[in-house]
């Protein structure tokens, strides 16, 4: 937390101390109240005191609220800056940091976990900060200055004050040691709840296929049955609270009214009147006194998930990055050329290599495919060329240079990257294909229509409502899978890159749609490099080029028909597809 | 295509007064403990009413206690006085010269003094008497009785001695001990006692009774929340597929959880909240006028700036808040879609664009964020400001009414409590009425979700085909079907199917192969026309039994978080280990299922080690153990290796053995050796016969086949 407060800017610092001195002055003028509060009661208590004297005290305590009312106003308005600033820096920072991070990184806190850290533990932290800049300085203060100002004003009472106060905290300390680890049961079990709704909606016709309704609202219930108790037990503690806070709360009142009682009647009779005003004194004081220390406990009660978050937070500031761009500026002598010489790939931590010693090179113009069954390490070793992944031995070249001496903006200008899943970003069909800077001038609308025409997109874009200006809502959600994919595909094309990467982008189209893009494709970019890792021999059956991938090793390169005669695996993978016939035909 | 639900957060009810009351409605079953709760929060306020009262009382009592009781005093002076003028002088002085001793001169003294008095008219001899010396005096001066007390002759003289000195009598302490003790300030020690246990009993209850009255309240809420979360799982099974066809599950599942939540934990309480607090604010009021009305004024008036000016800030700062919900409902779905196009953004060099874009929003954020946190920070303060304002208003203008004797200082001390009783419902009414809003808007959801359509009545179907008894023939007849009743897709479609042959579904990804499905297994009603089953029209039949006679093995391989075992028989009752172990050897994954620990105990959770074909195969065994005449299978297999399709596309081989199938096809195989081939685009059925025969045709099926084989080069 405290790690995480050092980023502060020098201003939000500034603001901070401000605050923190306003409230120690504020809380010096909240604590004068009470001492106009006895002079009036005396003064009103004492017969032929004169009304000036009052009106004169009145002024001075109205004068006294008035100043610590401007005060916590000013300090609202440092504290709302403070930690609203704070907060933007911080989640800027985070959005910065994810931004450079590679995929090692990104797996390593999984994509969900980042978009939390970004969100909720930033929002987490503010709320600590608008509130603790306040009460965290205020609390103490408060209680230490109460306190001072009534520990000799009655021996009798200042017992009674501390009884409160523990009576409190322990009902406080009490209901957190039992509610506290509930609430985490009630989280699992509100997720259950959830993932037991999420499976109905999902499984919605297996389950009516198999009329198994009823077994599916028996296990609802029972989960629902669970959640209700736990939720109900914890709710109840804590309808303990506000009673026993209340009756604290009078109770010192009448305490110290009745203790008042009775020392006032043992006492001289120059005595009672001090005895008098200090009673009334301290049944306002030891409201502040024990306001404080259960402000204090609210602190306590947060800080703990603030200092969660602050290391959840701090562990994505801190994530070394391991992709850095480097330094080459000059020219190349090759163009459209990618070659891997004997690249080996790991994760930081595994022991087992994704990929073993993977060896070859494409020239411009030829077409490179990927093919091996799931985990075959197909998406890894596409994803070296535009360094999502920094290849663990052996190294990659793209144009005949070293990737990782690229700057990575200069790397990516030479790259048409297609993913297996399909990015949509909030927008227009225009803004999706036009996506990012290819360091030329920026896409034309023409080239965006001959992107998505060679994409085969050209049909539902000109279907839509305003056609290539049609909203896209976040994620896609609008657009279908299929369609989806062809953005993407058009995305790349619009960007004329030298070589283009295709990872497993051609799934979610049928075999029609699919061969008819590769070819238009082809057609269009008769210099440009092509990597594509599919899963279909359909997809990949005219390569120049086929890498036959298993378990992270290369079975087998050479053409479909070479691969046919000479890989047992590429065999096996063509028959499970298509019959032998079709295979000799095609 | 616009989605329903829409953005979260401070969503205004469409109609407020409407909710409320079918909410209230909706608490029937519990309205005795409602009733019975809300009395319990009224009693509990009116005795937090009472209270000020009595502790104004109680002020009184030590008060009064200050004050020395000057008529006592006068009493004895006079009683003293009295003393005096009865002395017989004649009886006491024969004695006097045995009794006290004097000095010589001292008997001169008195003697002459006594002389004097036997001339002296009254007030004479009362100075005469008072220059006799105090031995004289004391012997003189008969003891008498005030109060029980017994005043000794000697604190008698002690007494006339101070109070005829020169000096003004400042220091009570200086009076003999007897009188002081019946002089001095006392307070009423019973009274304080008394008042002590009643006021402690108040508190008792009080407390006592809110937190009965919350524990109610609690329990009706979750008892609440418990009904409409079940009412919302009953409701999802009695919806027509067609809803969720056209509602996200996000949005059905929000309603279970988050608005159930914000209704279960606000609606209540926020009765509660309302009820104690309007009780108590009014009752302040009345509590006012009744002990002094000047008072009330001065109380009311002196709080009603700072409440305007809390209203104020209340309206304003919703605002802001509602902006601020918005404002982070915009960041955090753009960090969403940055993070997970991550990929997209780098090999775009988006960076940037990306960056700049997020500060945007940033910026925006943070100024309704400041905004909202500051003016919200206000209220506080305010209050607090409201409350000192309050105080020294009624303390003043109660010093002048105390001075003037028209009230005591008790009552200040009443008001005192009812400034603060008075502004802090307000607020409180306030917060409440805000969470009851976003409540209507919650509850306006799940209620809208329980009253959609549901499914046709099949009360009226008495006909049921046994499952063992059907032949598996199925026929379509003149089919007409839409998802929109102006756009029919299927138009016309019939075909015969006899027992035990198997019909390929073949088209392009989204040209409506699942409406088969839909029609099949009466998803979906259609629209005209029949589908008969044995010669019996689908429409006879309930879908129960129409759902008995089908197997159905979809694409998504939809296994929930339980044992293999549980996920295989499902909801099938006495299905024995036994049987379960023969699917899964007919499908081949029972070695994989003896791999793993705890075999068909072994729980599927979200990531673990069984692959997406493996799941395949075991949805495929679920299948088989269902058994019935007939089968819908997907064939798809997405992301699967080489060798587990092989398995998967065996074991759906084995299923189709003997029944009539009906199989979304994705292999040539299956698709040449089918009986019939359905082709379908853009939903319609739009070519049907067998394999050679749609070759023949060379119309869109041939192009489909053809085209996965074509050189992409000249």
């Amino acid at each position: 937390m405290i790690k995480l407060l050092k980023k502060m800017h020098k201003k939000e610092v500034i603001y901070a101390i401000i605050c923190i001195c306003l409230v120690a002055f504020h809380v010096q003028f909240e604590l004068k109240i009470p001492d106009y509060m006895s002079a009036i009661t005396r003064l009103v208590q004492t017969d032929g005191s004169k009304m000036i004297d009052i009106l004169e005290q009145g002024a001075l305590m109205i004068g006294c609220a008035l100043i610590s009312l401007i005060c916590s106003i000013t300090v609202g308005f440092f504290a709302a800056r403070v930690s609203s600033g704070f907060s933007m820096n911080i989640r800027r920072r985070i959005f910065e940091k994810v931004e450079k991070m590679g995929l090692t990184e990104i797996n390593k806190f999984s994509t969900s976990s980042l978009i939390t850290r970004t969100t909720n533990d930033v929002t987490q932290i503010e709320m600590v900060i608008g509130f603790g800049l306040q009460a965290m300085v205020k609390a103490p203060i408060m209680a230490a200055s109460a306190i001072f100002k009534i520990l000799d004003k009655g021996f009798e009472w200042s017992i009674l004050v501390a009884v409160c106060v523990s009576i409190l905290l322990l009902v406080v300390g009490t209901l957190m040691a039992i509610v506290l680890p509930r609430f985490e049961l009630v989280q699992k079990l509100i997720d259950k709840i959830n993932g037991v709704t999420r499976e109905n909606l999902s499984g919605i016709r297996v389950i009516r296929a198999f009329n198994a309704e009823k077994y599916q609202t028996n296990k609802f219930n029972e989960v629902n049955e669970e959640l209700t108790k736990t939720q109900l037990f914890n709710q109840r503690c804590f309808e303990i609270m506000n009673p026993t806070m209340n009756l604290v709360n009078h109770g010192l009142t009448l305490g110290i009214y009745t203790i008042g009682a009775i020392l006032i009647n043992k006492a001289g009779f120059s005595d009672k009147l001090t005895l008098f005003s200090n009673m009334v004194v301290f049944s306002s004081y030891g409201m502040h006194v024990i306001m404080s220390f259960l402000m204090l406990s609210m602190i306590f009660m947060m800080i703990p998930r603030a200092q969660i978050s602050a290391k959840r937070i701090n562990a994505v500031l801190d994530e070394e990055i391991s992709v850095i761009d480097g330094e080459f500026n000059g020219k190349c002598d090759e163009v459209g050329t990618v070659e891997f010489k004997d690249v080996s790939f790991k994760y930081p931590d595994a022991d087992e290599y994704i990929l073993e010693n993977i060896s070859f090179k494409v020239n411009k113009g030829e077409t490179i495919a990927f093919i091996g069954s799931t985990g075959s390490g197909k998406s890894t070793l596409i994803n070296l060329v535009p360094r999502f992944y920094d290849a663990s031995l052996g190294s990659v070249l793209v144009d005949g240079i070293n990737v990782k001496d690229y700057k990575l903006k200069d790397l990516h200008n030479k790259l048409g990257y297609v993913p297996q899943r399909a990015v949509m970003f909030t927008g227009t069909v225009s803004s999706n294909v036009s996506y990012g800077d290819n360091g030329k001038e920026a896409i034309s609308l023409d080239k965006i229509k001959k992107a998505v025409s060679i994409a085969q997109g050209e049909e539902f874009v000109s279907k839509m409502e305003n056609t290539y200006d049609a909203h896209i809502a976040r994620g896609g959600t609008n657009v279908s899978g299929g369609q989806k994919q062809r953005l993407a595909i058009a995305r790349a094309i619009a960007r004329e890159p030298e070589i283009y990467i295709f990872d497993d982008s051609f799934s979610a189209l049928d075999y029609k749609t699919d061969s008819v893009l590769r070819k238009e494709l082809k057609k269009y970019t008769k210099d440009a490099t092509c990597m594509i890792v599919a899963q279909r021999i359909g997809t990949i059956i005219n390569a120049d080029k086929i890498i036959v991938l298993d378990e992270g090793k290369c079975v087998g390169m050479g053409t479909h028909k070479e691969l046919l005669k000479n890989c047992e695996v590429y065999k096996e993978i063509a028959l499970s597809q298509l019959s032998k016939e079709e295979l000799d035909n095609a | 295509m616009p989605r329903p639900g829409g953005p979260r957060g401070h969503e205004a009810s469409k109609d407020f007064k409407g909710s409320m009351i079918r909410l209230i409605k909706n608490l029937s079953p519990w309205k005795a403990v409602m009733i019975f709760a809300l009395t319990l929060a009224m009693i509990s306020a009116l005795l937090a009413l009472i209270t000020p009262n009595k502790l104004s009382d109680f002020a009184d009592i030590i008060s009064n206690g200050l004050i020395p009781k000057t008529e006592v005093l006068e009493d004895i002076g006079v009683k003293i006085s009295e003393n005096i003028a009865s002395i017989d002088i004649e009886k006491k002085l024969n004695k006097l010269e045995d009794e006290v001793k004097l000095s010589k001169d001292e008997k001169v003294y008195v003697r002459g003094i006594l002389s004097a008095l036997e001339e002296a008219n009254e007030e004479e001899s009362f100075a005469l008497v008072l220059s006799l010396p105090d031995k004289v005096l004391e012997y003189l001066f008969e003891d008498f009785k005030y109060d029980n007390v017994l005043i000794s002759s000697k604190d008698q003289v002690k007494m006339i001695r101070l109070l005829t000195s020169e000096e003004e009598l400042t220091d009570l302490e200086a009076l003999p001990k007897s009188i002081y003790g019946l002089v001095k300030p006392t307070i009423d020690m019973d009274e304080v006692k008394r008042l002590a246990i009643i006021m402690g009993c108040l508190y008792i209850f009080s407390a006592l009774f809110s937190f009965i009255e919350g524990i109610s309240t609690t329990t009706v809420s979750n008892l609440f929340a418990k009904s409409l979360r079940d009412r919302i799982s009953k409701k999802i099974n009695r919806l027509p597929l067609k809803y969720f066809d056209s509602h996200e599950n996000g949005d059905v599942l929000s309603r279970v959880t988050n608005d159930v939540d914000t209704i279960a934990q606000n609606f209540n309480n926020s009765l509660a909240t309302i009820v104690t607090s309007g009780t108590l604010w009014l009752g302040c009021i009345f509590m006012m006028f009744i002990t002094n009305w000047i008072l009330a004024l001065t109380a009311i008036l002196s709080s009603i700036i700072g409440l305007s000016l809390m209203f104020l800030i209340l309206n304003k700062s919703q605002k802001y808040f509602i902006q601020r919900q918005i404002e982070l409902g915009n960041i955090n779905g753009y960090i969403e879609e940055i993070y997970s196009g991550h990929n997209v953004v780098k090999a775009y060099n988006g960076e940037d664009d990306a960056l700049s874009r997020f500060d945007e929003l940033n910026l925006k954020l943070y100024s309704s964020n400041r905004k909202s946190q500051f003016l919200s920070g206000l209220m506080h303060p305010i209050m607090g400001f409201t409350g000192n304002f309050g105080y020294v208003m009624v303390c003043v203008v109660g010093a002048l009414l105390t001075m003037n004797d028209i009230i005591s200082f008790g009552v200040i001390v009443a008001f005192m409590i009812y400034v603060r009783l008075f502004t802090n419902p307000l607020n409180q009414i306030a917060q409440a009425m805000g969470s009851l809003q976003s409540t209507a808007a919650a509850s306006e959801r799940v209620f809208e979700f329980l009253d959609e359509k549901e499914m046709s009545d099949q009360k009226d179907i008495s006909r049921r085909l046994n499952r063992s008894k059907v032949k598996g023939e199925i026929s379509f007849k003149n089919v007409k079907f839409g998802y929109d009743p102006g756009r029919m897709i299927i138009k016309d479609f019939s075909v015969n199917v006899k027992p035990g042959q198997k019909i390929a579904i073949v088209g392009p990804t989204g040209a409506g192969k699942t409406t088969m499905v839909n029609l099949l297994m009466k998803f979906y009603e259609i629209n005209n026309g029949q589908i008969l089953i044995d010669g019996v029209p689908t429409s006879e039949l309930t879908r129960e039994n129409i759902h008995e006679l089908f197997i159905m093995v979809l694409q998504d391989t939809w296994l929930f978080e339980g044992t293999i075992r549980d996920n295989v028989k499902f909801n099938k009752e006495d299905v024995s280990d036994r049987e379960i172990w023969e699917a899964l050897r007919v499908v081949g994954v029972d070695h994989f299922v003896r791999t793993l620990p705890g075999g068909l105990d072994y729980v599927i959770g979200d990531n673990d080690t069984i692959s997406s074909g493996q799941k395949q195969l075991l949805t495929i065994a679920r299948g088989m153990i269902e058994d019935a005449p007939f089968l819908i299978l997907d064939e798809a297999t997405s992301n699967v290796d080489t060798r587990t399709e092989e398995l998967v596309q065996k074991a759906m081989d084995k299923l189709t053995e003997g029944r009539t199938s009906f199989i979304i096809a994705h292999r040539l195989s299956t698709i040449k050796n089918a009986d019939l081939i359905l082709v379908m685009s853009e939903g319609n059925i739009i070519e049907q016969g067998n394999h050679e025969e749609l070759l023949k045709k060379n119309g869109f099926y041939a192009n489909l086949y053809n085209s996965q084989f074509e050189r992409t080069e000249e």
